[in-house]
């Protein structure tokens, strides 16, 4: 079967196509040169259409344990946005905590055929995978977690080398079926189980005399020298802690020039200037991110309204828990591994902190200037719920627009940012590749993010509305791998994505103290922790795609 | 997920009969018996060695195919105003196929144990809370506080496993652990310390739990209390349990939702629970919820990943519903209001259908017994036996994978289920 689709008016900044009218033709799954014999099974008419790869988000909560708590916690949110079952689509529900048949259909409809979940906990990854194993149609993957775990913490106090921890890194990644990792409030979940209520860059752990920098240098260090193509994900400390630009500038800096992606810097960037004592640092940390060159960052943007915020970060999760709107929430302390917590919250517009929040994201869009480095995150659903990503977009692309939501924030707010200054507007070609070309790169996603020959047929096709909000919520096609999903904004097919692993290389003898750990102080045998790639496919419907890894280092 | 050392010996055998999830057992398997040679215990010992005896489904009491079974069952469910399906004993996938036959058949969803479940999930929705996990109290825990709940009678391996390991990671001497027991008894000497050192018992009725529970919280805020003895209890005794939580490096309270089985036990967990979130102003503190056998965790999990709802969740407006006192089961049966009752009870013979003049189709542990023969019954493999699988633990945070043990032929309740939602 081979579709073509013609005459669209092609957006791939992988290879530097911008607005180039082209026809593609799929196969298989895959696009492909155009037939020697010129024959072709269906044509598709796409003329004067914007077409796209599919989006990626490399940031969303779609799956474990911290985000089934937050649906099981909240069913007035679901109330208000069920779902009724058809002949193609499952029953659902939620907006801040969607179900994940309703994440999977969602993220189709906009045109988004993969989400990453970034917060797997090694001794959580089997939900994670369980519940991304019930989300349709879009592709998926994890970023574990380390940087609290006992484990790890306690080969840092033994000074052990680095080999050995790139070891155990990559038994982590293999054995829970991860994409990347990630670290979040380096040693400060861990410390906060030591009744330790804060950790600075360059604070101690009070039991292990670690410190997060040095955290962030052996895990960064691993990363790269294992050759997993995503850069350290980091959640930085002192999230959401007045000043903590300072925190976040010191980070950039102490990395020494390894590669690292600090995620929701929105949440990082704050100072302490004025009379509400809080105040925006978006310049200062866009101005480090366009000089180090090894940064890269998604944005975490806020909007307004109900939402849940759901982190590994127990530690400033406790400490904003009074926020909680609803007044419910939850904090944990995780199989000495990790933590979470669980704090719904309403982002109002009136508030000079939220209004702020706002600003200061927008600013960080703005003021960066490569969108190869930059990644259009909300969080979800910490900042907003993803399905606010065509308003964003909006905001990005259209100044006059975003300039009158400013002008209805919190009066001395809009005193406080020089948002309104801000000339620049997002084009079409800066979206794709924040969205797409760049996520795929970023993730080492070898057949992704593109519309060459070879890539997998995910492919958005749009109207080219001038309501950006308009276009980016209903695209006309969605294909995801060569299947049409999704025609007229609706969903008209159901797949099943595949999941995106690494499979660095360890050396077995990380098993010997490995073995002896969970003998000796876990309540799991090793072999029972370790996810079998049968798990993966379960009933049949699951995939796994190793993606390749960089030219590595001494493993 | 097969992991056979031998022929007939397995070991790392994680147990889904219990809420801690013990996965250290050796399990021997000779045909279709099986013994735990290892690490058993009496909860363990029901679970994996009940003798199988049904083989094939029955329709009306008389043998049937599993075709013709999965037929009658979906005519069933096409003609049915109101089904219900309850008992929910089962594993991931399981759960899953039930969730999605649910949606399909527009039934309502509930467990059998609810009940106790839902004395926490009300919480959770209410006003949250604090909890830690197993490996996290193996190591950390300072002083246990266990209240209204005889944790060995559930638990047996508890202390074992949990309380008493031979070495705990940050340097503490697990022998210094302190064990304080607040409402029942414990039942055995499970509780006391390797060294010989019994648990602190502080006695009264569970009728006094919600008093005693709110004094106990009103000392840890530093109020003032007149009364000098609540629930029987002096309430300088219950002075000093406050003044050793406030100084407790990790304290840990824990409760069985099955065990505080009283009307509106919820909001004695509730207080629990905001009390420790108060402790945890100026130490640390966590709530430690145990339950979560044969499949409780694991289901209210799916469904609430699924559907956004846990268990208690009606499909009747083909979307989902949830009303944790309309949905019910038991309250539905009771009323009359389900025409077809689809019980699942993999895991436990014992786990029966209620009576009821619903037409019942049960899904059930082969061996299972009935005062009153079900329109259908199909035996179906044990999770963790007869099929692979995996379920959650008590803290629904760590899952097990299950193992295959014997080829018994018996399908999965994933398999029947979703045979019969292909049907429909």
């Amino acid at each position: 079967m081979l579709t073509k689709l013609t005459g669209g008016r092609v957006i791939d900044p992988e290879h530097g196509i911008n607005d180039v009218v082209r026809d593609i033709y799929i196969r298989d799954g895959r696009i492909v040169e155009a037939p020697s014999d010129g024959k072709i099974d269906e044509e598709i008419d796409v003329r004067g259409k914007i077409i796209m790869s599919g989006a990626i988000d490399m940031h969303t909560h779609i799956g474990g344990g911290k985000v089934n708590i937050a649906r099981t916690m909240l069913p007035e949110d679901h109330a208000e946005s069920l779902l009724e079952r058809t002949e193609l689509m499952r029953s659902g529900c939620g907006h801040a905590a969607p179900s994940t048949l309703t994440t999977g259909y969602r993220y189709a409809e906009m045109g988004y055929t993969a989400g990453f979940e970034p917060a797997v906990l090694p001794i959580n990854a089997r939900q994670a995978h369980m519940e991304m194993h019930d989300t349709p149609i879009i592709d998926k993957g994890g970023y574990a977690m380390l940087g609290s775990d006992d484990f790890l913490l306690r080969m840092m106090a033994a000074n052990e080398d680095q080999d050995a921890i790139n070891n155990y890194v990559a038994w982590t990644l293999t054995h829970t079926q991860a994409l990347g990792l990630k670290v979040v409030n380096p040693g400060g979940i861990n410390a906060f189980k030591f009744n330790q209520r804060k950790l600075d860059l360059d604070e101690k752990n009070t039991f292990y005399n670690v410190s997060p920098r040095e955290i962030l240098q052996r895990l960064s260090r691993a990363v790269t020298e294992l050759g997993v193509p995503h850069p350290l994900h980091v959640h930085g400390c002192n999230l959401g802690v007045p000043g903590n630009k300072d925190t976040t500038l010191d980070t950039i800096q102490g990395i020494e020039g390894l590669p690292m992606h600090l995620t929701h810097i929105q949440f990082h960037s704050y100072g302490t200037e004025g009379d509400f004592k809080f105040s925006s640092g978006a310049a200062e940390i866009a101005e480090a991110i366009n000089r180090n060159k090894n940064i890269t960052v998604d944005v975490g943007q806020i909007l307004f309204g109900q939402t849940v915020t759901a982190s590994g970060d127990s530690m400033r999760q406790f400490a904003g828990a009074p926020h909680a709107h609803p007044n419910k929430w939850v904090c944990m302390d995780i199989e000495c591994d990790a933590g979470c917590g669980v704090v719904p919250f309403k982002y109002r517009d009136q508030s000079f902190v939220n209004a702020l929040q706002w600003m200061i994201g927008l600013e960080t869009f703005l003021m960066v200037d490569d969108p190869w480095r930059i990644f259009l995150t909300t969080d979800h659903p910490n900042g907003a719920p993803f399905t606010s990503y065509p308003h964003l977009i909006k905001l990005l692309m259209d100044k006059s627009f975003r300039n009158d939501m400013l002008s209805t924030l919190h009066p001395e707010a809009q005193q406080a940012t020089h948002l309104a200054s801000i000339d620049r507007e997002y084009t079409l070609y800066d979206i794709a590749t924040m969205t797409r070309a760049g996520a795929a790169r970023l993730l080492g996603l070898a057949d992704r993010g593109h519309l060459g020959v070879g890539a997998a047929a995910d492919i958005t096709v749009y109207t080219d509305h001038p309501d950006r909000e308009k276009m980016f919520s209903s695209p006309d096609y969605v294909f995801k791998d060569g299947q049409m999903v999704v025609k007229n904004g609706q969903l008209i097919k159901i797949t099943w994505g595949t999941t995106h692993v690494v499979k660095p290389q360890y050396d077995a003898s990380i098993e010997k103290p490995l073995q002896s750990y969970f003998d000796k102080y876990h309540t799991l045998k090793m072999g029972n922790f370790k996810i079998s790639d049968d798990e993966i496919i379960d009933d049949g419907r699951g995939s796994l795609t190793v993606q390749p890894l960089k030219q590595g280092g001494k493993l | 997920m097969t992991d056979k050392q031998s022929d007939s010996i397995f070991h790392d055998v994680a147990s889904p009969f219990c809420g801690i999830a013990s996965d250290d057992l050796v399990v021997e398997v000779n045909g279709n018996t099986v013994t735990v040679k290892e690490n058993g215990d009496p909860v363990t010992r029901h679970g994996f060695e009940s003798p199988m005896t049904d083989l094939s489904p029955r329709i009306k009491g008389q043998e049937a195919t599993l075709d013709e079974a999965v037929s009658h069952i979906a005519a069933l469910l096409k003609n049915s105003k109101q089904p219900l399906i309850g008992g929910m004993g089962t594993d991931l996938n399981g759960a899953r196929a039930a969730m999605a036959l649910a949606d399909i058949s527009r039934a309502t969803i509930d467990s059998q144990f609810s009940d106790a479940a839902f004395r926490n999930i009300l919480v959770l929705q209410d006003s949250g809370y604090m909890t830690t996990t197993l490996t996290e109290v193996r190591n950390r825990v300072d002083l246990l506080l266990v209240v209204g709940t005889d944790i060995e009678s559930s638990f047996p391996r508890f202390f074992e496993r949990i309380i008493w390991p031979e070495e705990s990671m940050f340097g503490q001497q697990v022998e210094s652990r302190e064990i304080i027991y607040l409402g029942k008894k414990p039942s055995g000497q499970a509780s006391t310390s390797p060294g010989g050192r019994p648990a602190e018992v502080i006695e009264c009725d569970d009728a006094c739990l919600p008093e005693v529970m709110s004094v106990l919280r009103a000392l840890v805020k530093g109020k003032k209390v007149q009364a000098e003895t609540v629930g029987g209890i002096a309430a300088a005794d219950l002075a000093g349990i406050a003044e050793k939580l406030k100084s407790a490096k990790y304290g840990v309270i824990t409760w069985s939702g099955f065990q505080l089985n009283y009307a509106h036990a919820e909001v004695t967990i509730q207080n629990i629970c905001e009390m420790i979130k108060e402790i945890n102003h100026t130490t640390r503190c966590n709530g430690l919820p145990l339950g979560g056998k044969e499949g409780d965790t694991t289901v209210n999990a799916v469904s609430s990943w699924q559907s956004g709802y846990p268990m208690r969740t009606s499909f009747s407006r083909n979307m989902p519903d949830y009303d944790p006192y309309m949905n019910r089961g038991q309250r539905m049966l009771d009323e009359g209001e389900v025409d077809v009752l689809l019980w699942v009870s993999s895991f436990n013979t014992d786990g029966r259908p209620p009576a009821t003049d619903a037409t019942t189709v049960v899904l059930g542990r082969s061996g299972m017994t009935f005062d009153q023969e079900p329109e259908v019954f199909i035996p179906v493999g044990v999770p963790g036996i007869d099929h692979s699988g995996r379920t959650f633990r008590c803290d629904s945070v760590v899952s097990v994978p299950l193992k295959k043990l014997r080829d018994s032929g018996l399908p999965s309740t994933y398999d029947v289920l979703t045979a019969v939602e292909q049907a429909l």
